[in-house]
């Protein structure tokens, strides 16, 4: 399939590999992943089991103990929640944005490229599904379907796609006019190949730009929608969740609100450097 | 006169709606373009040179409308369905357009913008359409062609993207190239080279419409000539013979305006007193008749029909005698 040996995403690699700060990102975004996943087992306590032992159920960070963030107000270990909370963060926050990209994208391009009645129709169904009350759609969506971590990442993305579409619709409005795009009409290519090849790949870079912004805002609103009990559900826990909780014993145990809201800022620099690395890396005009 | 023509173009209108009104873009144009045959169209901005074969191709804006017929190798065109015209776009007819800075795609390197067509039709396969590729490139006089399948089009200089898109026009292998413009946004020795590229195709057969408003690209490539005004062809006929004894008021006007640098020169250049029509204004008689140093009364009451004589047509209700010089 490939004409030219090296793809755009093999040459993007190489020129996001010249970006300190983007692979600086990047690394530690790796490095957070794997602790999350290693973590818990290193730890001898497990995510729900209260440790009796302590003088105080909320006892702060210590190396004797075990209790390396210290526990939280009641008993349980944090070290092994902020990693689990990290994990389930984190794959909230990937598939949910994965979802909305994938379908604002593919729908903001049609919408903007065809134009006319169809880009009407198309951004009229956007509109209504605007107008629809966010937090009404999720009940209904847990109600019907029951809760499960899945759900969240269904319903964060089929209402996170709407901005994106927009956005990607009005790129390819004034993409569909440039002259390439006449250019490949006249070579006979098919609408859905210009789409694909001609239109989308112009707007990755306000696309990836977008993502970046669109992960911190799916974490925070998970941690919403746990906060009403429609999210993830105890024992389990996600770095939104345990800021929340945190926050409420910020004066007598700060280290529970400090250890996952480092976690968390943590993660979201990283991924705004690695964004915009991205953005620069797949625009191949930069240099 | 008796093999069929590549591109039949009859009677053709082109008009677009808008806010003032309909616009006639383009009034009852017929025009055959014969198989390996260059026809040039000459005329100022908006005489609708450009819109008349954007039509043939269904590259209109979506306020425009082509009525009448086109038909290329006998199959009409005006008012086939986007799917039946992709057919035929690529493989029969192609365009290669005016900016070359903006006609390639910027993100997608040469070479998969040459082979796209190749391998999406299911010509040819990966490796057969990059060596196409060269050939195409190698055949456009770009240098090292196998490096350059793997650069961006900002790697490239004007002229030379020109000519890339020139070579991708051309992959499939067209019978018709209609070019808009192709050398305009070019510097004269760039030019050069370009309309060297399309002399070399021709001579393999391939017919070509140069919409141009540059005589001196005309002159260096043309076999055949249509002059075209407020949207209607006013004269064609071969182009030595154009240039040798225009017929029409127009046309002469237009070489007259042409600065020379052999012979005597005039103090100043000679241009053409007033305004073409504005599209909306339908004004009876000869489009031309106001500007028009020999209009007389019938030519400001009917407008003349393109009188058809042979090799030369002309649609003027006093024609210059032939022999005149300029």
């Amino acid at each position: 399939m490939s004409s030219g040996g090296r793809g755009l995403l093999a040459d993007a690699w190489r020129r996001l590999r010249r970006n300190r700060a983007a692979i600086a990102a990047l690394a530690t975004l790796g490095a957070l992943v794997v602790a999350s996943l290693v973590g818990p087992v290193l730890s001898q306590y497990s995510i729900d089991q209260v440790d009796w032992s302590l003088a105080t159920l909320a006892s702060p960070p210590s190396l004797g103990n075990g209790h390396w963030f210290g526990t939280d107000s009641n008993g349980r270990d944090l070290f092994v929640r902020v990693w689990a909370g990290t994990q389930v963060s984190l794959l909230v926050a990937l598939l949910a944005t994965a979802v909305s990209l994938v379908i604002g994208v593919a729908w903001g391009a049609t919408a903007g490229y065809l134009g006319g009645r169809v880009d009407d129709w198309m951004m009229r169904f956007v509109d209504v599904l605007y107008a629809l009350p966010y937090m009404f759609f999720v009940i209904i969506l847990t109600v019907v379907f029951g809760r499960s971590l899945f759900l969240i990442f269904l319903a964060i993305g089929a209402v996170g796609w709407l901005t994106m579409a927009r956005i990607v619709r009005g790129q390819a409005l004034s993409l569909r006019h440039q002259p390439f795009v006449d250019a490949a009409i006249t070579l006979g290519l098919p609408t859905h190949r210009i789409i694909a090849r001609h239109i989308v790949p112009n707007v990755v870079g306000t696309v990836i730009v977008y993502a970046t912004l669109t992960v911190p805002q799916v974490i925070l609103f998970e941690s919403f929608l746990s906060f009403l009990g429609l999210g993830v559900q105890e024992p389990l826990t996600s770095l939104g969740r345990l800021v929340a909780e945190g926050a409420i014993e910020m004066e007598s145990a700060p280290w529970q609100l400090l250890v996952p809201s480092a976690v968390l800022a943590t993660i979201l620099l990283c991924l705004n450097f690695l964004g915009d690395g991205l953005r620069d890396a797949l625009d191949p005009r930069q240099r | 006169m008796n093999t069929q023509p590549l591109l039949d173009i009859r009677d053709l209108g082109v008009e677009f709606d808008t806010a003032d009104g309909t616009v006639q873009a383009v009034t009852g144009v017929s025009l055959k373009v014969m198989a390996g045959e260059c026809v040039a169209i000459v005329g100022e901005s908006g005489s609708g040179k450009s819109q008349l074969f954007l039509a043939c191709l269904g590259l209109l804006a979506a306020n425009g409308r082509a009525v009448g017929s086109a038909r290329l190798v006998g199959e009409e065109l005006v008012g086939r369905t986007e799917r039946e015209l992709c057919a035929l776009r690529g493989t029969r007819v192609a365009m290669v357009f005016q900016d070359p800075m903006s006609t390639l795609t910027p993100h997608l390197r040469i070479g998969r913008q040459l082979t796209e067509l190749l391998t999406d039709r299911g010509l040819l396969g990966a490796a057969e359409a990059r060596q196409r590729a060269v050939a195409a490139l190698h055949s456009v006089g770009i240098p090292d062609p196998e490096s350059r399948l793997d650069q961006y089009p900002h790697e490239l200089s004007g002229g030379q993207r020109q000519r890339v898109a020139i070579a991708m026009a051309l992959i499939a292998g067209p019978e018709l190239l209609i070019a808009d413009e192709p050398t305009t946004a070019l510097d004269v020795t760039v030019q050069a080279q370009v309309l060297g590229v399309l002399h070399a195709a021709r001579e393999k057969g391939l017919a070509i419409v140069m919409i141009t408003h540059d005589l001196g690209v005309v002159a260096g490539i043309a076999d055949r000539v249509a002059v075209m005004y407020a949207g209607r062809i006013v004269e064609t006929a071969d182009a030595a013979e154009l240039f040798e004894a225009p017929a029409h008021p127009y046309t002469a006007a237009l070489l007259a305006s042409v600065p020379r640098l052999s012979g005597s020169q005039p103090e100043r250049l000679v241009n053409i007193e007033g305004q073409p029509p504005r599209p909306y204004e339908k004004v009876p008689g000869c489009p031309f008749a106001p500007r028009c140093p020999s209009a007389r009364d019938l030519c400001r009451a009917t407008e003349p029909a393109l009188h058809d004589g042979g090799n030369r047509s002309v649609a003027c209700h006093a024609p210059l005698p032939q022999g005149w010089v300029r």
